[in-house]
């Protein structure tokens, strides 16, 4: 098994040393920088559904919230937005919130005092409606102030550093994963699937929309580094290209760091009493139940962790393009991607995982190009035999590699269900 | 009275429309998930492929000077249903069926669905490019208008000739499919088999017979989904992931393998959506003297803002999943 | 030559095999009963039989056909037919629809045998349009047997067809069972109530570990002092 780890890792080294020599340096590195944060996604996803069995389509959406955490930390201070009414009308509310949630709880326990159970579940339902009405007529001229009146259209940064946002980016995700896990784990896979995908949606309209906060499909950019950007060896007198790879080779390091430290703790984890545990829960839920586990809990705890490192993953991921596009999260990329590098890699298998991260998306960035060229030549032939050129050739041909990515879900699954490095089967206990 | 023929125009009207089609999907979601036990992801794109069966017809036909009373995409709707049905059979066939036999359990067929979705969207868009059509290129979209003068409105109530034959279809289709379930030998078999397939099974139903049934069902109602949704407003090749959620939050909220729930989930989340997103400063203009300066200027008060219309489903989907798990109607297990 | 004749059978479902051995036949004028302690692989065998699990030595003959490992949808056309130990209705279809599903292989007119169940069960018929989930444990019982004979059978074999029935229905099902073989099918039953089955059983077989252990009429296995003192509680 070890070995079969060894050599598909240096396969995978040989491969990015080629892309290197053909493409360049600098193409190479940033290959390896935006495929290592896949990897740690990936990972995330393995723990959830290679360890867990937990269906997980809201893949997507952490990212979305790691992306939105990491500009709003450390972006700077919009000042302009602090010294405007602009946090008092947000404060307000904020207030007109809490009064919403004081009025929920408040009528929800009048059972207390004597109220059939029927009419107080009206009455919560009515509450809610209160509560959410009185939030909007707060919180709507805040919004409309702020993305009108205040310079920047938005509140701006806090000014913090960059890892300060990473951390944070996976605090939030593993915060919004608990509130997904408390509503839809427990459900069969089915459910939980349409639930998280729907989770997913939700969490990319409002962010696409509350453009107070994330300034939406006007863009946050540039999002800092953790490392010196190419800028500023150029600065001191590096020329260009190597500047790049300087710089790019800098946050490599980085997300390797992160990768390696992260795979090294999962697996800790996983071979640890705590993963004993997991396996249990995943293999026999009955059985597990019945042994007096809270599966449940064990569950949150599981998704909330994968979470983290998705979270982590979708603030890198903004941090190295320095841009955060509410309106470039599509589940094909943030999603389903990463399903298939988890199926390819090998549910169960961390090392599995982060191999077909790296793996996968090596292959679906390199398919661009190259599904390009054989559109392109496809087209010189239909040229020649007088139709005239594709249409929308674009388009088409970046359709294709959609086709592909589903064809080869289908393959992996059909004949090696196990992935690459399959699981290795631990004993129980 | 303007008013409220403009709550039917853009309520009722609306809401039946796409609550129909979130129903003739879901019956189809929640049919496959009864017999085969997984949630299609690929239906979606078995709607928008149906679509697109339709839409290629009319072309042809259109191109060749051919016209008929009633909308060609309506005429030639059965055609599409039919390929449609075909080409889910051997979706299943190449795809799911193989993955069976291995004895993948359905998790594995989700996945697998996810996969098919993927390939059909790489297709359709490959043939079809990426560009929005619509039906009525070649023929005029007739619309009726019900004058209600006689009850005092200086409005008409609208509808379009493919609403009017979309109501009248649904219909059909609705009791087609109870005739169906309830009176006929497979349509009984169907129901036996998703209530409980191992005894099914002992009773020597031919279950590979009802798969394939279940498939023919499950494209024909996809197809008539995405072509009414077509005719309704245009044709669109991503029509099909902004409408697998609601539909797939519909057959939930009806309870995953129950027919009538789906339909009964179909609607709620349809008029659910246009409720939501329904501007009620228009019921205030009346009132408008007798009303306080802030309320009779108030602008779109309407309970979600139109970007949120998506979440509007969810919203839904999550306070079922809260308070009653399995659906309204209670779903399966296992 | 015998209905049913099961030689040697071994099978299981897929681990270790459950069954090493089994040896049964039955004639069509036979009640044959099948005891023994839990877990000795009397459902298997029965599974086995009805192509549920693979058999992978020995073999299964009926009516003269070789039907080892044959799937249900060939053998209930064949005249076999099975009431499994549980979830042996469809809940959510009312009393009638489980019938019909019984029918479900026939092309015929199926009226008639309708209502020969009916005549036999007079209490499904008053609760025909009934939901099968909503009936009781003793009702459900009939619906099954019911549903299990709609194919006409030539042989029916139940999985303790009176477990959780208390002593009185314990009786009506098998005196409906007596009465099924007097119209001419063959049973085959696996039974808890070991004495009072092997009582009327034309051929007895107690198993244990997935073998024959005794075979012999149901009042000789009675008779037998060994039988009785390991498997029929003294
Ligand atoms: N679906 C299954 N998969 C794997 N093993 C099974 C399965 N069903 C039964 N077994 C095993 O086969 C053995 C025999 O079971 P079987 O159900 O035939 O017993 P039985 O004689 O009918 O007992 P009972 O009187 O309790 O019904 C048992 O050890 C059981 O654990
Ligand atoms: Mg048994």
């Amino acid at each position: 098994m070890t070995r079969r780890v060894l050599i598909a890792y240096l396969a995978l080294a040989v491969l990015i040393v080629i892309i290197g020599m053909t493409r360049g340096v600098s193409t190479a590195l940033l290959l390896t920088a935006i495929s290592s944060i896949y990897a740690l996604v990936a990972l995330g996803l393995n723990i959830q559904f290679g360890y867990g069995g937990l269906f997980n389509l809201a893949i997507m959406g952490l990212l979305m919230i790691g992306g939105m955490t990491v500009s709003s930390i450390s972006m700077p201070i919009n000042w302009a937005f602090w010294n405007s009414d602009g946090p008092m009308l947000l404060g307000r509310a904020i207030l007109a919130a809490g009064a919403g949630v004081l009025l929920i709880l408040g009528v929800r326990n009048l059972w207390r005092i004597g109220i059939p159970r029927g009419v107080v579940t009206w009455l919560t339902v009515l509450a809610w409606l209160a509560g959410y009405v009185l939030y909007r007529t707060q919180i709507d001229p805040a919004a409309s102030y702020i993305e009108t009146q205040v310079q920047g259209g938005w509140v701006g940064g806090l000014g913090l550093p960059v890892y300060v946002g990473y951390a944070v980016a996976g605090a939030l995700a593993g915060l919004a994963a608990w509130v997904i896990g408390k509503i839809s784990l427990g459900l069969r896979s089915d459910y939980l699937a349409i639930a998280t995908i729907g989770m997913s949606e939700i969490i990319r309209a409002f962010v696409k929309n509350m453009d107070w906060l994330t300034r939406g499909t006007l863009t946050v950019t540039p999002i800092p580094w953790p490392v010196p950007l190419p800028g500023a060896y150029q600065d001191g007198g590096v020329d260009i290209p190597t500047s790049f790879v300087y710089g790019q080779g800098g946050f490599v390091l980085v997300t390797l760091a992160i990768l390696i430290v992260a795979v090294l703790l999962v697996e800790r984890a996983y071979a640890g009493p705590w993963g004993r545990m997991m396996r249990a829960v995943r293999d026999n839920h009955i059985a597990a139940s019945s042994m007096g586990k809270d599966v449940k809990a064990r569950q949150i705890e599981i998704f909330v962790f994968g979470a983290v490192l998705m979270g982590i993953g979708g603030a890198l991921l903004s941090s190295f393009n320095q841009l955060f596009d509410p309106g470039g999260y599509i589940p094909i990329n943030h999603t389903f991607l990463i399903w298939v590098m988890v199926i390819v890699g090998g549910m169960g298998n961390s090392y599995g995982a982060v191999l077909g991260g790296f793996l996968v998306y090596l292959m679906w960035a390199m398919s661009e190009p190259v599904s390009a060229a054989i559109f392109a030549q496809v087209s010189r032939g239909t040229v020649a035999l007088g139709w005239g050129p594709i249409p929308e050739i674009d388009a088409r041909a970046a359709q294709m590699r959609v086709f592909v990515l589903g064809l080869v879900i289908w393959l992996s699954l059909r004949f090696a269900p196990k992935g690459l490095l399959p699981e290795v089967i631990r004993r129980h206990v | 009275m303007d008013e409220l023929i403009f709550f039917i125009n853009k309520v009722i009207i609306s809401g039946t429309v796409i609550g129909s089609i979130y129903a003739l999907g879901a019956v189809g979601v929640t049919l496959v998930f009864g017999i085969l036990r997984f949630a299609h992801f690929a239906h979606g794109d078995m709607m928008t492929l149906g679509a697109f069966f339709t839409y290629s017809l009319v072309a042809i036909l259109a191109a060749a000077g051919f016209s008929l009373p009633i909308p060609l995409g309506i005429a030639l709707m059965p055609v599409a249903m039919a390929l449609t049905s075909v080409a889910a059979l051997g979706l299943d066939k190449g795809f799911y069926a193989p993955l069976r036999r291995k004895g993948a359990k359905p998790v594995t067929l989700l996945i697998a669905s996810i996969g098919v979705t993927l390939m059909l969207q790489g297709v359709i868009r490959l043939f079809y490019g990426t560009s929005t059509r619509t039906f009525f290129e070649s023929e005029p979209k007739d619309i009726f208008r019900i004058d209600m003068s006689w009850a005092g409105g200086t409005r008409p109530i609208t509808i379009t000739e493919p609403q009017a034959w979309m109501f009248g279809l649904v219909v059909v289709a609705v009791l087609a499919l109870h005739f169906f379930l309830t009176r006929s030998r497979l349509g009984k078999g169907m129901r036996a088999m998703s209530d409980n397939p191992d005894l099914a099974q002992v009773s020597g139903i031919n279950t590979a017979l009802v798969v394939r049934v279940t498939w023919i069902l499950a494209g024909a109602l996809a197809a008539m989904a995405g072509t009414m949704l077509a005719l309704d407003v245009s044709l669109k090749p991503d029509l099909a992931f902004n409408i697998i959620l609601p539909i797939f939050a519909a057959a939930v909220v009806g309870g995953l393998g129950q027919t009538y729930g789906a339909i009964a989930g179909g609607f709620l989340v349809g008029f659910a959506e246009t409720l939501a997103v329904f501007d009620w400063t228009v019921f205030l203009r009346p009132f408008r003297e007798n009303l306080p300066e802030w309320l009779a200027t108030a602008q779109g008060l309407s309970l979600v803002p139109t970007e949120y219309k998506l979440t509007v489903a969810f919203v839904i989907l999550v306070i079922v999943l809260l308070v009653r798990p399995t659906g309204i109607f209670k779903g399966l297990s296992t | 030559m015998a209905l049913i004749e099961v030689k040697d059978v071994i099978g299981g479902y897929g681990g270790a095999p459950i069954l090493n051995g089994v040896n049964i036949a039955i004639e069509q004028s036979d009640i044959g009963v099948i005891v023994g302690p839990n877990g000795a692989g009397k459902s298997t065998t029965l599974k086995a039989i009805f192509g549920l699990l693979k058999v992978t030595g020995g073999s299964v003959m009926f009516d003269g056909q070789e039907i080892t490992n044959s799937l249900p949808d060939k053998l209930v056309p064949r005249g076999l037919s099975f009431v499994p130990q549980e979830k042996n209705v469809f809940t959510s279809m009312s009393v009638e629809e489980n019938l019909e599903m019984g029918a479900f292989i026939r092309r015929d007119d199926i009226s008639g045998t309708l209502e020969e169940i009916y005549a036999m069960f007079p209490v499904l018929a008053e609760k025909r349009r009934q939901p099968a989930g909503e009936l009781s444990g003793g009702q459900r019982q009939m619906v099954a047997m019911g549903r299990a004979l709609m194919s006409k059978p030539k042989l029916l074999m139940l999985d303790e067809p009176s477990a959780g029935l208390s002593p009185k229905y314990v009786l009506e099902i098998f005196e409906h069972i007596v009465s099924v073989n007097k119209a001419g099918v063959g049973i085959l039953m696996v039974e808890q109530n070991a004495r009072q089955a092997l009582a009327f059983a034309s051929r007895g077989f107690v198993l244990a570990s997935g073998k024959n252990r005794y075979t012999g009429t149901g009042p000789e296995l009675i008779a037998d002092p060994e039988v009785a003192k390991s498997f029929l509680g003294g």
